[in-house]
């Protein structure tokens, strides 16, 4: 039972109450193809940007408009404001999708690769080809991926990549491909950077989103890069990148800590992964099935000692307890303050995770949402406020809202339907901490769960054990 | 009198979390813990780009004036400060401190290879690390860690109630490696979210655990909270302070944290933010609106501190994450810049007034000022002058100290 958590855990965002019967039945050796099949189909595009934002940046190809400098400054502030809105919608959009889809594996992976393909881009429609882009390699060839996301107008807009051209290069994408995406801090020169720079100059985009490589804007002289001589270009560079194992071990230790453990990491297992993720050419599925299928995967120190993030824990939230939120924008506030906003990551290098994740308030915060959304209490929490995505603009989201859901219990009284009474709390814990639940506060629970019928018993247990800090781990 | 930490765990009385404490909380006060120099900073954050230079206005500056034909303060404007400068009209509170040399001017303070974007600018700010490096700890955090780390054991979440942001969330500033200040929107409200007879009971029945494991991690914090929830909302009645702030929201944080500073808490750093100076339009009525606010609910707060033998104590230090460009722009305000001033207001400045030249307009970098002095000096010269750190600990490289403080 607690491996199967662990499972739907690490590659998803927990068990959906809904299904867990059909799960728990099956045997081990089936749950990884299970997972794995259901993350088969190809994504739907989320399509979510405003069709005048869309009539803005794409259908004008025939007006002659192509580059962002053909908009007026009407236009861009109609793009801008619009885009605001917009992503909003795709927030809610993916948190649906995490929420219900049966892909779990690809929805879970694609959320690793949107913190470590960290951008801030306040163009909707950039967003969301980015976006799609991520989730349609999340378990493909990385290759793929970073090729992909390197040349989305998303990351080329905020790494400044328009502005690098062969009078004046920008060293910003460069400098940030090597650092975050592929090789790590220490395992490049600051004149591998410079090099490759000039290597992407004249890589750009149109305005509707489509990659542009303008030939003038290149500099097609010889470059050198991690030792390598040629008249690079932007896909050379990448290739280069991809040879070195560093890019491997890089890739493979951030994504260990992602699935299996934040702070103990055996190099040795690091090294075997990444021979193995490197000789089968990138391909992130066998990765991933490297880990799965693992024995240590499944180590004590490995289950239940994972700090959810907030996007992780919400979404567990709802998987668990059907629920529909009166007001679904209350979702976003609630990111806000618990500081994991989908599509404004806090920096380049994406969200720092663990324990940053907790303090006073978040914890806090954390431990009151089961009860607040039970109670239909108000939100009561301002968040800060983002200068860079409300220009000053924007007011602190602050004050009540109403943060009430209708929850539909049917599904959790079905799943505990022949427990006794007596067992009712140990099992719910059982099935809601991947943590041991050899510690349960048995008295400390009945003391505080209302015991006037089975009803009230179950949604009460439900409620209390979401409540603790066991519940904040995976 | 000032009932120090220890022995508000010692009594245990004042309300009900405080019954059921680990036993970890009270090893805290063991030798080595956080012992405050009773001095206090108070860091106020103008979020979103301050524009520096119509808040010290050059008035005696062609440049100035010519590159803002509509913005530019007139010299009979401005609230001079001496025949070359002037402050912004909203901003009659500093003036009085400036004539009674409780404030010090720092112009151009910035730090190399600047960033225009207001998340990462904030970042760098918030952790002092160099431009081009990603640090999860803000300079606050590592203090709080600086500050913890003496004792025995090991207290992963023991220090919070010695820096509280006035805020229902926790900035990146305020979190260190092991130890993180604590948010707090008032006294009450957190007090309010923490009595929680459920959350109490599961604390207790926890019980003491030594290993370091994630959920360790957590019920420490849990408890922690717990029992500064207590402290600081029964410590903070004891003396609220009576004074009339203006009804706007950083009085009523200034407020907070004045009756905090009455009561003699543990606590050594407050820091609480006011914005959004992120004025690309309509940048006169906005920067005005914001000063007024700053203007009224600092008087009234410096007032509060002298009618109580504090202001000597009590330092105030304001930053924004940049300034903004010399030119305006077409909208009628001003876009993302470089280096700004820094005020610093107390009743114990070693030196007051402008501390350097105003900054030079016809030696700009593409339009921006250029830094004349590193961010990390001005929190180098807090740690080490006024909260009487090592502030080499803090900041992981040595700096040279200005003498402000």
């Amino acid at each position: 039972m607690q491996k199967l958590q662990h499972l739907l855990w690490r590659f998803g965002f927990g068990p959906r109450t809904k299904s867990w019967d059909k799960w728990a039945t099956l045997p081990e050796a089936s749950w990884w193809p299970k997972l794995k099949e259901e993350a088969l189909p190809e994504p739907v595009y989320f399509d979510v940007a405003d069709s005048a934002v869309k009539g803005l940046l794409m259908g004008v190809g025939q007006l002659g408009k192509l580059e962002r400098e053909d908009l007026g400054k009407d236009e861009k502030k109609e793009i801008r404001e619009k885009s605001r809105e917009n992503i909003k919608s795709l927030n809610l959009h993916w948190i649906e999708e995490m929420t219900h889809s049966r892909s779990q594996l690809r929805e879970k992976m694609a959320l690793f690769w949107h913190g470590h393909f960290a951008s801030r881009n306040f163009n909707v429609l950039y967003q969301q080809q980015m976006l799609h882009v991520i989730r349609t390699h999340a378990l493909g060839n990385f290759g793929d991926l970073l090729r992909g996301v390197s040349k989305s107008a998303a990351m080329l807009a905020f790494l400044n990549n328009q502005q690098n051209k062969k009078q004046h290069p920008n060293e910003n994408f460069a400098r940030e491909v090597m650092e975050l995406f592929t090789l790590g801090r220490g395992n490049y020169s600051e004149t591998d950077i410079k090099e490759a720079a000039r290597a992407f100059t004249g890589w750009g985009f149109r305005l509707n989103g489509d990659f542009v490589f303008r030939k003038p804007q290149h500099d097609g002289g010889n470059k050198t890069v991690l030792g390598k001589t040629g008249k690079f270009d932007g896909d050379d560079v990448l290739d280069i990148l991809l040879e070195q194992r560093q890019t491997a071990r890089f890739i493979v230790r951030k994504l260990y800590k992602f699935v299996v453990n934040e702070s103990v990491i055996p190099d040795d297992r690091i090294n075997w992964l990444a021979d193995r993720f490197y000789q089968s050419g990138y391909q992130v599925m066998r990765l991933l099935e490297d880990i799965a299928r693992s024995e240590w995967f499944y180590a004590p120190e490995n289950v239940g000692t994972k700090i959810k993030s907030p996007v992780e824990l919400w979404v567990g939230i709802r998987r668990a307890l059907p629920i529909e939120p009166d007001n679904p924008e209350v979702q976003l506030l609630l990111q806000r303050a618990l500081g994991q906003v989908l599509f404004y990551p806090p920096g380049v290098a994406g969200w720092p995770g663990g324990k940053n994740w907790i303090d006073s308030s978040s914890l806090m915060l954390r431990l009151s949402i089961p009860q607040m959304l039970f109670d239909r209490r108000d939100f009561d929490v301002s968040a800060k406020a983002d200068d860079d995505q409300q220009m000053g603009q924007g007011d602190r989201g602050g004050g009540r809202r109403r943060f009430g859901a209708t929850i539909d219990w049917q599904p959790v009284s079905d799943l505990f339907r022949s427990v006794p009474e007596k067992d009712l709390i140990p099992r719910m814990a059982d099935y809601l901490w991947t943590s041991s639940t050899q510690n349960l506060p048995v008295k400390v629970l009945e003391q505080h769960t209302d015991h006037s019928d089975r009803s009230a018993l179950v949604k009460s247990s439900m409620i209390r054990l979401m409540a603790t800090p066991e519940y904040q781990l995976c | 009198m000032l009932i120090k930490r220890r022995d508000f765990l010692k009594t245990g009385s004042l309300a009900t979390a405080s019954l059921m404490l680990p036993q970890f909380l009270k090893a805290m006060e063991a030798p080595g813990a956080l012992t405050p120099n009773g001095k206090a900073l108070v860091i106020l954050q103008w979020s979103g780009g301050n524009d520096g230079l119509n808040t010290i206005i050059p008035v005696r500056n062609d440049i100035y004036y010519k590159e803002r034909p509509r913005l530019g303060i007139k010299r009979e404007n401005a609230l001079g400060l001496n025949s070359e400068t002037g402050l912004h009209p909203a901003l009659t509170g500093f003036k009085s401190l400036f004539d009674n040399g409780n404030l010090a001017i720092l112009n151009s303070v910035g730090y190399p290879n600047p960033d225009r974007s207001h998340f990462r600018s904030m970042d760098i700010w918030h952790t002092a690390s160099p431009a081009h490096e990603y640090w999860q700890t803000g300079w606050l955090g590592r203090y709080l860690d600086a500050q913890c780390s003496g004792a025995a054991v090991r207290r992963t979440a023991g220090c919070s109630s010695s820096a509280l942001e006035i805020d229902d969330t926790l900035s990146l500033v305020m979190k260190g490696e092991n130890a993180n200040g604590l948010a707090l929107q008032d006294p009450k409200k957190l007090f309010n979210t923490a009595r929680n007879p459920y959350f109490t009971a599961l604390s207790g029945a926890h019980g003491l655990h030594t290993e370091e494991t994630p959920v360790e991690y957590l019920y420490k914090t849990m408890a922690e909270t717990l029992s500064s929830a207590d402290y600081l909302y029964e410590q903070s009645r004891r003396k609220p302070t009576g004074a009339t702030y203006p009804d706007n929201e950083l009085g009523r944080n200034l407020k907070t944290i004045a009756s905090l500073i009455l009561s003699d808490t543990d606590t050594s750093v407050y820091y609480v933010s006011i914005g959004s100076f992120d004025t690309h339009i309509n940048q006169e009525m906005q920067q005005k609106r914001l000063f007024e606010q700053i203007s009224s609910a600092v008087d009234a707060f410096v007032g509060d501190m002298k009618a109580h033998g504090k202001w000597n104590d009590v330092l105030i230090a304001t930053f924004s994450e940049f300034g903004r460009r010399v030119s305006q722009n077409a909208s009628g305000g001003t876009d993302h810049g470089t280096a700004n001033q820094m005020f610093f207001m107390s009743g114990a400045l070693k030196q007051h007034g402008l501390l350097n030249p105003l900054p030079d307009l016809s030696d700009l970098d593409d339009g921006d000022l250029k830094f004349k002095t590193d961010f990390r000096q001005v929190y180098a010269t807090l740690l080490n002058n006024w909260l009487g750190t090592d502030a080499n600990t803090v900041l992981g490289m040595p700096f040279d100290l200005l003498d402000f403080v």
